[in-house]
């Protein structure tokens, strides 16, 4: 079995979560290559082949040039697989290559065995384990599921793929930074984070006093942000902040996947939920089964005594 | 200008999913279902870039599945849209995205529509899959993530969300799918009267055996409940006798707290 994983890079720096997809080669126990539009400034480390496109020449987001290019490297290698993160990136990209070689993509991939591969559906309330009617497939892998920076320090053999065709539907302009607003929750020591699950904004006072008293910063869930409860500089996930204090209090937040990926290197997670299979039950050392609403409060006045 | 919005409706995320008889997908039974959360900010753009320019532009929506599903497509028009469109697919959930698409773009193809409006993602089946393929089929440019979409003298400035708060601005032209991210704007609620406005809007039903012609490329196997990890302790009971607890806990496990 071959696979082509396909790495990423952001301002000619390597996506360190593109390391990922070697560890998902390893458990699938097939060869590899790679291919990624980028620099010669920073080549990702590991043993194999490294096929590469200058992306001052064909932009880091242009998905026609890029599908171009993968379809050149795909001719090359035949690979049974063509592997993506399940990023911005990668599920923007796998369905055009998928539809332009007539073959199947599986999409958020968390898990597979013996050409079965496993998927979350329902926020990650279920799970469905889905075949492909196609000879070979477009994976996209979530980041994470099958272990982080596998980097084995080798020096991988580069070859350059080119092509003079680089007329582009798209126009890259630039990049626009987060919001710098002095939050930093990487640097916590304790985290308090909020989710949907305190019902409405008036709610946050509590929560707001439980971190104060244990001198904790505020984190939140995407729809506490999106709900514009708390601002986007305190939230936690993927396209927010990655954080790891010693210790994370989860208050009604019932655990996406992109909102564990933020999180789950904490060292020790409270959550505080009232379902019982709430997701962030698979991340969390203790599950406190109770209404938030009523919990922190009572936690807060025990911890001010 | 012709405009197309796909909406799709699910269940309430917060509910509690049991297995249908069919074993690949949750049970329909006894669940409250609304309008896929990005799909609304796709109908919210859809209208207001109608209202930029409310003679020049017209609003389709469409969605597929069983006839509950005439409630999103209604409360699109109550929204602001145009008319609606219904195929009509009892079986719409053993479709892979892929197939979904595909009876889309059949629909689609000859009616030339210059921007398709998308979620990002259903959020339950949650492949971000559909919007990409259509676009192929179309062959139109496309943008995933959106969350920020303007039109300026047939160009289009689309923001593109990526990972760690980060995001890239880009410029593109139509015709153009564009699949919408949180962030992206706030769906209004629909008002009383254009709730009865609504009422009087066309609503076209298809049977999906007109426009479903292709073979699947994935099938799924069989749905079930997630392996719990184990890992958490589960505290139960009376809120003083968990505070306790929890306050014992975290201080024998970080010594955080006193």
């Amino acid at each position: 079995m071959k696979l082509l994983l396909i790495g990423e890079y952001k301002e000619n720096k390597f996506f360190d979560a593109a390391y990922d997809l070697f560890a998902f080669a390893e458990k699938m126990n097939a060869e590899k290559v790679m291919f990624a539009v980028g620099s010669d400034s920073d080549i990702p480390k590991f043993k194999g082949k490294l096929y590469l496109s200058d992306s001052e020449k064909f932009s880091e987001y242009a998905p026609d040039l890029h599908k171009k290019l993968i379809h050149k490297v795909i001719e090359k290698e035949n690979p049974d697989y063509i592997v993506f993160l399940h990023s911005s990136y990668g599920w923007d990209l796998a369905p055009r290559i998928a539809a332009s070689s007539k073959i199947s993509v599986i999409s958020e991939v968390v898990d597979a065995a013996d050409g079965i591969f496993v998927r979350p559906i329902c926020n990650s309330k279920l799970r469905v384990n889905i075949k492909s009617s196609t000879e070979k497939s477009v994976l996209t892998v979530q980041s994470g599921a099958f272990g982080y920076d596998i980097n084995d320090g080798d020096q991988p053999e580069v070859e350059k793929i080119d092509t003079d065709d680089v007329d582009s539907k798209y126009i890259f302009k630039e990049y626009e930074e987060a919001a710098d607003t002095g939050v930093d929750l990487s640097k916590a020591e304790i985290i308090v984070s909020v989710g949907r699950g305190i019902g409405k904004k008036d709610n946050l006072a509590t929560i707001e006093a439980l971190a104060k008293t244990i001198g904790a910063e505020l984190g939140a869930s995407r729809p506490v942000v999106d709900a514009e409860w708390l601002d986007a500089s305190r939230q936690v996930g993927m396209s927010g902040q990655t954080v790891a204090p010693k210790l994370y209090i989860s208050c009604g937040i019932s655990g996406s996947i992109q909102h564990l990926a933020g999180m789950k290197k904490s060292e020790y997670i409270v959550a505080i939920n009232t379902d019982k299979d709430a997701p962030i039950g698979d991340e969390a050392d203790v599950l406190v089964i109770s209404d938030v609403n009523q919990f922190v409060p009572a936690l807060t006045k025990r911890l001010q005594k | 200008m012709k405009v197309l919005v796909c909406v799709k409706q699910v269940p309430d995320m917060e509910s509690k999913f049991r297995i249908g008889a069919s074993g690949v997908w949750y049970d329909e039974t006894d669940l409250a279902y609304r309008m896929n959360e990005y799909d609304e900010y796709a109908v919210e753009e859809a209208v207001r870039l109608k209202e930029s320019a409310p003679e020049d532009i017209d609003v389709t929506a469409l969605s597929i599945g069983p006839e509950r599903v005439k409630e999103v497509i209604k409360k699109s028009l109550a929204m602001g849209c145009d008319r609606g469109v219904h195929i009509k697919d009892d079986e719409y959930y053993s479709k892979c995205p892929h197939s979904i698409a595909s009876i889309i773009y059949e629909y689609a193809k000859d009616k030339n529509f210059d921007i398709i409006f998308a979620g990002l993602q259903s959020q339950d089946r949650g492949s971000a899959e559909v919007g990409v393929f259509l676009s192929e089929l179309m062959d139109f440019a496309c943008v995933t993530t959106v969350v920020d979409f303007k039109v300026e003298d047939g160009k289009v400035m689309i923001k593109k969300e990526l990972e760690g708060g980060k995001k890239i601005i880009i410029e593109t032209s139509i015709p153009l799918v564009a699949t919408c991210q949180s962030g992206l704007n706030i769906p209004r609620y629909p008002t009383l009267p254009n709730i009865m406005k609504a009422k009087r809007k066309e609503l076209k039903t298809f049977d999906v055996s007109e426009y479903y012609n292709v073979s699947e490329f994935v099938k799924t196997e069989k749905a079930y409940y997630p392996e719990k990890k184990g890992g958490a302790l589960i505290l139960e009971g009376d809120v003083s006798e968990l505070v306790e607890k929890v306050v014992s806990l975290v201080k024998e496990n970080t010594g955080l707290i006193k």
